[in-house]
């Protein structure tokens, strides 16, 4: 014996490996076993070869990499012997795959089994290739196969069946070879070569529109033939199960007529006899029995309309539904979210048993029928199927509760009749499950609270009251904190107090109270206490009682640990301080916040680098997590996809609510007027108060979409101070003095309004061989930063693009809003265009001109053509 | 293609059996077989035989001491696997004569080979025990 190999049986190193107390000896016995591997194959040893590949096994199975035995196989393989050939094959399938190139080396020998006397060795072939084949493997061995399917032996020609579905996968062109053949497979009566036989035909079908033509016409007659006699066929023990013979094949055979029968009427009418008779005579009570029915249902369910089976179907799902075994169950709700595509009246019937099945102990139940809710919901139902959820989120699971949420929260949304109940319901889940609650969910929510203006006291007097039991959901907190914030005073005042109210008694100090409780409990995140911060200010102006109290609570926070809530602080002591004449001015109350900016952003359809016009779908609210730094910014309409770092949140944050817009105080004059000024300057900056009504209008919808550009050095310079092009105290470290000299600094900005703008040329912005686009730009009066652009695409090939895609990026300071393209078909030859709206804003507007990096995408005789370039040669001052 | 991949798995969480119909790198089987096995492990008696993973839906069933697990596709009759674990135990009771777990580990490869005549490229071939089992009784008087 070579004194390299490993001495130990098999039996031994399982032995071992089991005997083995902790990971680590496992690890020390396989390593040993796979070092004296390595050696025997290095050695080239033979006798123990077979030993050693199923030892390789053992120990791939149990995680760790044996990919040096990976030759050994193919060696094995090669060899004469059964024995040999046997684990050879075995190894193959377990240690390679179809990736590695060491694959390429066995084709040869595969060939050669597959062609080999004894037919036990064929099948080992063909039971391989069938599990690891590669494409080039397919297309060398495809003919073998073939023949294969008509070999003497049936257990030959069902192993062959299967490896050609394998083939007909990797290399659909070869389909059309295999179509007669699959079809005399469906005659015999062998069961393995029917079962086999039934699912290559599926599998073609699948793969060639020819092969289903071929098969609806040639082979539905006998396939529903071939059913009847097994259904009706007598006892056979060989394939009895619970006394129906084969289920397997059963369901194989209505898989097949299913996809036969779908589309196609003359089929589907063919079959229509045969399902009715499987569907009433199929016994219900052991598992096999339901396991067709289940099939069975489908089938009817997918093959064209015939009343009579509809409803056969839809009672068995309906005894399903009410059946004690789970397992029944579960695929029942399964099954009625397909029927509800079907028979949506039909499913409703089961509201009731769905909804308690939602509330079942198991969690692969609740799942599938929280689903199956969220499908039945609809406008007519929506208030006692919200209750019902919501009732049931108090008891809930802790790991249902966010898929529950999430599922509720868009139902409320969708399906919502009016505001006060929306807000109603938000509230309540907020309460229950506000930790699962989504940000864009409850961003959302404060975007509607603050459009409904005669809730608003109805609102904060809700969340005040749900602040008091449930302070541990952090959304709740925020939305009430911000809802304080801005309503405060409707909340002392008892103002618009709707009929359904209990009166309420909240003092100011109440009020103040549940504000501070948010900032100070050890829980809450930076944003929660940034959000308590600004309405503390917001409550000093509202509260004038309170104001020595917010002060104290402010100057605590001037210690922060949190450098964004140290500044803050700082800042708000300086204006309560130092500045009582504008404060009130300062934190009046926000302008209401836009429904339609806010769900397009939503959407998907403004990120700030990248804006294509094909935006996320619009029912799937809760899909997308945002960073946690991000809320605040994207609540107050901010595209936050580019916030740099947690510590910018504040900053956007307190930017946006004081509706600060940074960008028309960078007006290159500002900085030399007298100081007097400064109250204007401010009220000029935050756009408040001071501007006629007309431009008020379009400077919020600025400060909505605009003034984002600026965060990256906000983050690092004070929030107010952050003006470019202002005095070098801007950037010295926070404080008092600084801000001082800010407010006090500058002069009225003598903003140059151009009311209609000048007229700019259009623009050829991209020419191909194959491609014109061309820009035409206008300007809102007012709005100097902003350029409407209209992109025109022209075609100057001789042929139709289709699935036409325009996208668009820009560099941070500007940001980018696509409309949808008019179409996304392009006629040849300059036959029509395709017309695309852009919105861009420039932040640095007068400083920086526009640039665009663009791709268009289209496919051109079904090939996919991509186009790319850069646009620099903007007209400037856009 | 139905069945991705058929599992074998002790009360431990020890993996007895592992054959996959699709590639996955050593690392993704260990995490996914970790993860299998604890959401299977941990459902009583009473819950369905069903759990959804990732994209696979997983369908396992008990006998004593040993989790069979089939992860299958989504369209797959949840119903029909469930029978085909317990053909599969079934023949390989016929086999070893009432099958235990150290059937399967100390005759790893012939529980292969069984299932190899079951299934293969994830669709079953062979429903007959008797047809399993020939080519293996054959090979054991072989040798």
């Amino acid at each position: 014996m070579n004194p390299f190999s490993s001495g130990t049986r098999l039996r031994d190193m399982i032995r071992a490996i089991r005997a083995c107390k902790t990971a680590a000896e496992e690890r020390a016995v396989v390593r040993k076993e796979c070092a004296a591997i390595r050696a025997a194959i290095n050695e080239n040893d033979q006798d123990y070869r077979h030993r050693n590949l199923a030892k390789l096994m053992f120990i791939q199975m149990l995680g760790y990499p044996t990919h040096f035995g990976q030759m050994e196989c193919l060696k094995l393989i090669a060899s004469s012997g059964f024995p040999e050939k046997r684990i050879g094959y075995l190894g193959l399938m377990l240690l390679l795959d179809e990736r590695q190139e060491v694959l390429m080396l066995v084709t040869n020998s595969l060939k050669q089994d597959l062609n080999h006397s004894n037919q036990y060795i064929v099948g080992l072939a063909l039971c391989a290739l069938g599990n690891i084949c590669s494409a080039e493997m397919a297309r060398d061995l495809a003919p073998e196969v073939e023949r294969l399917l008509q070999f003497r032996d049936p257990n030959i020609r069902k192993k062959a069946a299967l490896c050609s579905i394998r083939i007909i996968k990797k290399v659909p062109d070869l389909a059309e070879n295999f179509i007669n053949p699959a079809a005399s497979l469906l005659k015999e009566k062998h069961h393995g070569v029917l079962i086999t036989g039934v699912q290559l035909c599926t599998d073609l079908c699948k793969v060639s529109s020819e092969a289903l033509e071929y098969f609806r016409k040639k082979c539905t007659d006998g396939l529903v033939k071939t059913l009847r006699d097994i259904a009706n066929s007598p006892y056979a023990p060989e394939y009895d199960i619970a006394g129906i013979t084969d289920p397997f094949l059963h369901i194989r055979l209505l898989k097949l007529l299913r996809i036969l029968g779908q589309g196609d009427a003359d089929a589907s009418d063919c079959m229509n006899d045969i399902l009715a008779q499987v569907a009433t005579k199929t016994e219900s009570n052991k598992n096999a029995g339901n396991a067709i029915l289940y099939e069975c249902v489908e089938t009817i369910m997918s093959i064209e309309d015939n009343g009579g089976l509809r409803v056969l179907a839809i009672n068995i799902l309906g005894r399903f539904l009410s059946n004690r075994d789970n397992n029944i169950r579960y695929v029942a709700l399964n099954m009625l979210m397909k029927a509800m595509m079907v028979d949506a009246q039909a499913v409703q019937r089961h509201r009731a048993t769905i909804l308690e099945c939602v509330k079942d102990s198991d969690a692969s139940i609740q799942k599938r029928a929280l689903e199956l809710v969220y499908l039945l919901v609809n406008e007519n139902n929506v208030k006692p199927l919200t209750k019902e959820l919501i009732e049931y989120l108090e008891v809930s699971d802790q790991e249902f509760k966010g898929d529950l949420t999430a599922k509720i929260c868009s139902l409320v949304e969708k399906f919502s009749p009016e505001k006060i109940w929306y807000i109603d319901q938000m509230l309540k889940v907020l309460s229950e499950a506000g930790n699962f609650v989504k940000d864009e969910v409850w961003h959302a929510l404060i975007v509607v609270i603050s459009n409904a203006t005669d809730l608003h006291g109805y609102t904060v007097r809700a969340l005040y009251r749900a602040v008091q039991t449930s302070t541990e959901q952090e959304t709740l907190v925020r939305v009430a904190v911000w809802c304080i914030g801005e309503y405060g005073d409707m909340l002392v005042n008892d103002v618009g107090m709707l009929d359904i109210e209990d009166p309420i008694t909240v003092t100011e100090s109440d009020a103040v109270d549940a504000t501070e409780v948010a900032i100070k409990r050890h829980s809450s995140d930076l944003t929660t206490k940034a959000m308590a911060l600004i309405a503390l200010l917001k409550l000093s102006s509202r509260f004038p009682s309170c104001s020595e109290r917010i002060r104290d609570i402010i100057v605590q926070n001037k210690g922060n640990l949190v450098l964004e809530l140290q500044q803050r602080s700082i800042e708000f002591n300086c204006i309560l301080q130092k500045h009582q004449n504008i404060r009130s001015a300062l934190v009046e109350r926000m302008p209401v916040l836009d429904e339609a900016t806010f769900s397009g952003r939503r959407a998907g359809s403004l990120p700030a680098a990248v804006s294509t016009s094909t935006g996320a779908p619009r029912n799937l609210p809760n899909g997308i997590a945002k960073p946690a730094a991000a809320p605040i910014a994207d609540l107050l309409d901010l595209s936050s996809d580019d916030v740099p770092a947690p510590s910018s949140s504040g900053g956007d944050f307190l930017q946006d609510l004081l509706g600060v817009d940074l960008s028309p105080a960078s007006a290159p004059s500002g900085t030399s007027q007298p100081p007097k000024a400064g109250t204007d300057v401010l009220l000029d900056l935050l756009s408040l108060g001071t501007l006629p009504p007309a431009q008020s209008s379009s400077s919020t919808s600025d400060i909505l979409s605009s003034s984002q550009d600026n965060k990256a050095p906000l983050a690092n310079l004070n929030g107010l101070s952050s003006l470019p092009s202002l005095s070098p105290n801007a950037t010295s470290p926070a404080s008092a003095a600084s801000m001082m000299d800010l407010l006090d600094g500058f002069g009225p900005s003598p903003q140059n309004h151009e009311e209609n703008g000048p007229a700019y040329p259009s623009l050829v912005a991209y020419e191909s061989s194959s491609l014109r686009m061309t820009f035409n730009f206008s300007k809102q009066p007012g709005n100097p930063q902003t350029t409407l652009i209209q992109a025109t695409f022209t075609n100057l090939s001789p042929n139709v693009y289709n699935d036409f895609l325009f996208q668009a990026a820009v560099p941070k300071f500007l940001q980018l809003h696509l409309d949808p393209a008019s179409s996304n078909t392009l006629p040849a030859s300059g036959n029509g265009s395709i017309t695309q709206n852009l919105k861009v804003t420039n932040s640095q507007h007068g400083k920086k001109s526009l640039v665009m990096r663009i791709r268009i995408a289209y496919k051109m005789k079904n090939k996919e053509v991509l186009e790319e370039g850069q646009i620099s040669n903007f007209p400037r001052d856009l | 293609m139905g069945i991705r991949f058929i599992l074998m798995v002790n009360k431990q969480g020890q993996t007895r059996l592992a054959q996959y119909y699709e590639w996955l790198t050593l690392e993704e089987r260990r995490a996914l077989e970790g993860e299998i096995v604890r959401k299977c492990l941990a459902r009583t008696e009473q819950q369905c035989s069903f759990v959804e993973h990732r994209n696979y839906k997983i369908v396992y069933r008990r006998y004593a001491s040993l989790f069979f697990l089939v992860g299958v596709d989504n369209d797959e009759n949840e119903l029909a696997i469930l029978e085909f674990i317990h053909l599969l135990v079934e023949t390989m009771d016929r086999h070893f004569g009432n099958v235990c777990e150290l059937d399967i580990m100390f005759h790893l490869e012939k529980a292969h080979f069984m299932l190899e005549e079951m299934v293969m490229n994830g669709s079953v071939v062979e429903t007959s025990k008797t047809n399993i089992l020939t080519p293996i009784q054959l090979m054991d008087k072989a040798s």
